[in-house]
């Protein structure tokens, strides 16, 4: 557990001082196995370059979130390693750990802590070794981005349900680490938490960070990400872009893996229209089929 | 005595709070029918699952005006055990549901059915029952603590229908789930409701489950009952988006069509369907 003074040990000031460059990531023949004997990953290989956006897909159960708790180190592989920019895991401190990798959990109740939603934003950058001024700035930006500006004394658990996870989601973005991880963001968020979610996606891409989401949210995983990764039973059963992940071919193995590809997709492809994962794509695709030239 | 989950000028605040999480809500769940609620983030829709459940102010607090009944009878008046036997809720969080007190699965769908009294071979068989209509027999032994996010919603219903209430108040029970575990909830839901005549107040973001299982939609918006309808009429309406409510699908990729300046064809139609 990390201090909360935030003092620090040096080296990880001198680490995460300046903004540090943005690791790959390589997941090399990971398996792990939870104390209970379940085996939730069973070989996993992926490699995943700064800045890339990737969506974790699959059925419930098919180890989605265990993949990601390695990326930060909460969990260690039982066999295999986790590389981040060429470095083992194992041999990097857990402080520096926390500002590359920014997690944040499918369920806001487990990482939701301090009475204030400002202090709840401010307690990972505290512990970066942020005062004062810079500080402020960076609890205000993330409480901003995800529409909580005006809560900032309010005690999280009088906040619902869908703004304690937008809360979670700040305290994590307040850590501008270099990579992002959501898990299961946009669940129990209405059209306008979804689209919040979305720029914060955007944001992080357009800025070089890497992102990477676990989400049910076909929708979302359509329009927010270039990369698709399809998880069944511990393994990686499909890897592509969007355009390929949710093409017919691909259908019977996300069907295996209780997915769906997006209603766009489906209808376009049901068209003739090709790979329409979205719905900017499929419209484009109809104007094209019948000659329309848009706006 | 009328049948029915009854909300008649149902308002009501929590403890310690100034204004009204849910002003003058007025609804009836019938027995075997299932009525959806949707709204945007806040309008109220866990205040009204807690109040229709008598467990807002019964275990919770807060202030109650107007009136919650089921068949008939004022919930705020009766002991804990007995609105549970009535009313079962489903919390949105799976870790809020669960009690922490087992070691397995099967213990957990046991938890509330041995607490009402019940022989064992009674609570065995709710639980056999519960666990087959989820589709999780094959976690019967696993430890529930150490479930995903969506095998935990899938334990936390499961222990719900398991106390067999006359009334089920679920809140969003499909939001971790994978689409076909969404697909496969509704199912059971429908099957409850018209096999063992449980009336089911269902709060949903998915628009598409609820277009498949709910009889009546009630929209909220700021505590209030914005719209009530039939499910086909609430889900075809054109306010829904100015409410906070994303339309389905199918609505969505017809009106970017049609913003487009292209015609909708009956091929599309045919196509989303």
């Amino acid at each position: 557990m990390v201090g909360r003074d935030g003092g620090g040990d040096p080296m990880t000031h001198q680490r995460l001082g300046a903004a540090p460059a943005v690791p790959s990531i390589e997941i090399d023949g990971v398996s792990f196995s939870y104390p209970d004997g379940t085996q939730a990953l069973r070989g996993v290989d992926l490699r995943i370059e700064a800045g890339e956006a990737v969506a974790i897909v699959g059925q419930n159960g098919s180890g989605k979130s265990t993949l990601v708790r390695h990326l930060n180190g909460l969990l260690r592989p039982t066999v295999g390693r986790v590389l981040l920019g060429g470095d083992d895991i194992r041999t990097v401190h857990v402080a520096a750990l926390a500002g590359l990798v920014g997690l944040a959990f499918q369920n806001p109740d487990r990482q939701l802590f301090a009475g204030r939603v400002a202090a709840e934003v401010a307690f990972g950058p505290r512990n970066l070794g942020l005062r004062g001024a810079d500080l402020d700035e960076r609890v205000r930006a993330a409480l901003a981005d995800l529409g909580l500006d005006g809560e900032t004394a309010t005690n999280p658990w009088d906040l619902g349900y869908s703004r304690r996870k937008l809360l979670s989601l700040a305290s994590v973005l307040a850590m501008r680490a270099p990579i992002l991880v959501l898990d299961e963001p946009t669940t129990g968020q209405d059209a306008r938490g979804v689209a919040r979610v979305r720029g914060v996606v955007a944001r992080a891409v357009a800025e070089g960070r890497t992102v990477i989401a676990v989400s049910h949210d076909m929708r979302f995983v359509a329009e927010s990400f270039r990369r698709v990764v399809v998880m069944r039973e511990g393994r990686v059963v499909l890897d592509g872009a969007p355009e390929a992940a949710f093409a017919e071919p691909a259908w019977g193995e996300l069907r295996a893996a209780n997915l769906e590809p997006p209603l766009p997709a489906l209808a376009g492809a049901r068209l003739g229209l090709g790979a329409t994962p979205t719905e900017a794509e499929f419209v484009a695709g109809v104007a094209g089929a019948a000659g329309v030239t848009r706006k | 005595m009328s049948p029915g989950l009854q909300l008649v000028g149902a308002s009501y605040r929590y403890a310690g709070s100034s204004r009204p999480a849910l002003s003058d809500v007025g609804l009836t769940v019938l027995p075997g029918r299932v009525v959806g609620v949707v709204g945007a983030n806040e309008s109220g829709k866990t205040t009204l699952c807690l109040v229709a459940s008598g467990l807002a102010p019964v275990a919770i607090g807060g202030r109650l005006d107007g009136s919650v009944r089921v068949d008939g009878v004022e919930t705020a008046g009766l002991a804990p055990h007995r609105l549970a036997q009535l009313c079962g809720m489903l919390f949105q969080n799976s870790l809020t549901q669960l009690s922490g007190a087992t070691a397995t699965v099967f213990e957990e769908v046991a938890f509330g059915p041995a607490n009402l009294g019940l022989p064992v071979a009674e609570v065995v068989d709710r639980v056999r029952w519960a666990l087959g209509l989820v589709g999780i027999d094959a976690l019967a032994l696993r430890d529930p603590a150490r479930l995903s996010g969506g095998q935990g919603q899938l334990v936390a219903l499961a222990s719900v229908l398991a106390l067999r209430p006359r009334y089920l108040i679920l809140d969003e029970p499909t939001s971790e789930l994978d689409p076909a575990g969404a697909r496969s909830v509704a199912d059971v839901l429908s099957r409850v409701a018209a096999e063992t005549g449980a009336g089911i107040l269902l709060v949903e973001h998915k628009l598409e489950i609820l277009a498949g299982i709910a009889d009546e939609v009630v929209v909220l918006e700021g505590g209030k009952v914005a719209l009530a309808d039939e499910a086909a009429t609430v889900l075809a309406d054109p306010r829904l988006a100015g409410l906070g409510v994303e339309p389905p699908a199918g609505v969505r990729l017809e009106r970017a069509v049609v913003g487009a300046g292209i015609e909708w064809s009956a091929a599309m139609a045919a196509a989303i369907r």
